[in-house]
């Protein structure tokens, strides 16, 4: 458990204090993945690094594995990042190692003995899938790898939280991808606890159980991820779910639409969860005397189920294409009229 | 009577001989010393400055005028400066081991300048990642810093060596051997300018060497 209570930072510059962090309070599960998303400016950088003390508070307390980590000082701090380690942006590591000497380095840190040493790195290795690289220079790795290795450092001391500062920021979609399954992985074979910040709605969307919004030091809105992308209230976080639900061109396409489809009703229905999966156009067509011409459709998985929308077009007696959104609703499936005719 | 001697007829090659030896020992010697004493100033300027680990204005402060002051007197004045000092600490004012103070006081200031600038270019986030980590500074120090800034300090330490070779040959002039002796008293004294000839050009031969062993390791190392 983490427990952020009246968090805020303070800094102070040549133009006056600038407040970083603003009077934050949350809570974060053992076990969850909790992402922090916001634009950059937003204070999310300070904001991890006050989980391991990189940062201390102008106020308030952090509580992380039972340590009030704003108190502790000296070794006793030393030891607490043991358990809270930390991935970043630009991999960070140091280029005068190789990819096995980089992950022993924070084995060597913590004091660990030479054989355990070679043992635990041998695993870790295995575990993101860098065998065969151990003696290559991280000059010779691609990002991906290079964050690969980051995150085998990262897990060397069996941390209890990963702080994830921006992780696959750097790296291109498909590495994107493929870092945000290795850390579900960690986290659902190592029960890690997972802390990221991001600016890509994408990033929450695909591993996050829980998203806090960000912006200008304030957390804007908070809760499961599925509920965020479902009724998002501030327009920061309606910002970023069209982020990831409007695909390219898709605004463009509805002005199109409505000059292709001038007949009937264009609606655009919005299916959380498990609404996903039932056949509700089917039932719609058979109960209802209307054709129904599905004209765009998007579905963005979540951890927590899948989010989507699909525009359609109702035709029909305007009784009867009523009753049909009336059922609609009926069925816990939103909707938005984008056209009448 | 062999064509070598009949083209250097002054030359005393025993002599030319000691006298590279005394050179080669003044040389290694201080630029040991010069990278220690350097490497720690260095250090000191780089983790005293404003957000670094151990921020302390005054001692950055006293540290940077320390190696400023150092550094701006010319070689040859230190050298007369230091005489007192000199003869209290080495006992004698003559001989090469009479020149290291004046060789290590006038380098490493030099030196430890160029520790700091190979400090700054090291990634700030590489030391931030040994510090997520719970890393003391002496590790940091001793597996981030000099690690991650060592061809640059290998080549710095390169330069340094050459400039002492230089300076050694402006203690020569003092008395201190070697072959900036040789050359001023055998070679511009009793005008025997073949002797300065061959003295130049053991000189050239040696700095050649140091430059070589730098490049050599600086390029050995670097894996970036």
């Amino acid at each position: 458990m983490i427990q952020l209570d009246k968090v805020t930072k303070q800094f102070n510059t040549a133009n006056g204090t600038l407040t970083a962090v603003d009077n934050v309070s949350l809570s974060i599960n053992d076990g969850e993945i909790y992402g922090i998303i916001g634009y950059s400016g937003a204070g999310k950088s300070t904001m991890i690094r006050l989980f391991n003390g990189l940062e201390k508070p102008t106020s308030g307390s952090i509580i992380v594995n039972g340590a009030n980590i704003t108190e502790i000082k000296g070794a006793k701090l030393r030891a607490a990042r043991h358990k809270v380690s930390m991935v970043f942006q630009h991999f960070n590591l140091l280029w005068s190692r190789t990819v096995e000497e980089n992950i022993a380095f924070t084995l060597e840190v913590a004091g660990v003995k030479k054989e355990q040493r070679q043992v635990k790195v041998a695993e870790l290795i295995e575990l993101v899938g860098l065998q065969g690289r151990e003696k290559s220079y991280p000059s010779q790795l691609s990002g991906g790898q290079k964050q690969r290795v980051g995150i085998a450092r990262a897990l060397a001391n069996e941390p209890e939280v990963l702080l994830c500062d921006e992780a696959t920021s750097a790296l291109d979609p498909e590495t994107t991808d493929a870092i945000l399954d290795l850390l579900v992985s960690i986290n659902e074979r190592l029960n890690i606890t997972i802390i990221l910040i991001t600016h890509e709605m994408h990033v929450i969307r695909k591993i996050c159980n829980r998203v806090a919004v960000m912006e200008e030091g304030k957390i804007v809105e908070e809760g499961d991820v599925l509920q965020v992308f479902e009724s998002p209230k501030a327009a920061v976080t309606q910002k970023f779910v069209q982020q990831v639900i409007e695909t390219s061109g898709q605004k463009e396409s509805i002005k199109q639409m409505q000059e292709q489809f001038p007949d009937g009703k264009l609606i655009k229905l919005f299916f959380v969860g498990t609404a996903t999966e039932r056949p509700v156009i089917t039932q719609l067509i058979r109960k209802f005397n209307v054709e129904v011409n599905i004209i765009d459709g998007n579905i963005s998985p979540t951890k927590s189920g899948a989010y989507g929308t699909l525009i359609v077009q109702i035709n029909g007696v305007d009784d009867d294409v009523e009753k049909a959104v009336n059922y609609l609703a009926a069925q816990g499936i939103k909707s938005e009229v984008i056209s009448h005719d | 009577m062999t064509e070598e001697q009949g083209l250097f007829p002054h030359v005393d090659w025993q002599r030319m001989w000691e006298a590279i030896v005394e050179t080669l020992y003044m040389t290694a010697i201080s630029t040991v010393l010069t990278f220690i004493i350097g490497l720690a100033l260095g250090i000191l300027l780089f983790l005293s400055a404003p957000h670094q680990l151990w921020a302390n204005k005054i001692v950055n402060f006293l540290t940077g005028a320390l190696v400023n002051i150092f550094r701006s007197i010319p070689f040859i004045i230190l050298v007369i400066l230091l005489i007192p000092f000199t003869s209290f600490i080495m006992g004698s004012i003559r001989g090469p081991n009479a020149a290291l103070p004046a060789l290590i006081i006038g380098a490493a200031p030099f030196y430890a300048r160029m520790v700091l600038i190979a400090l700054r270019e090291i990634d700030k986030g590489v030391i931030e990642a040994a510090r997520s980590m719970g890393a003391t500074t002496g590790t940091i120090i001793r597996k981030v810093l000099i690690p991650e800034s060592l061809p640059a300090l290998i080549s710095g330490i390169t330069v340094t060596s050459v400039a002492l070779i230089g300076y050694t040959a402006m203690a020569g002039i003092i008395g201190a051997g070697g072959l900036g002796d040789l050359a001023f008293i055998d070679g511009f004294q009793r005008s025997h300018n073949d002797v300065t000839f061959v003295a130049t050009v053991f000189v050239l031969i040696i700095v050649f060497i140091f430059q070589f062993i730098g490049d050599t390791i600086t390029t050995k190392i670097d894996k970036r």
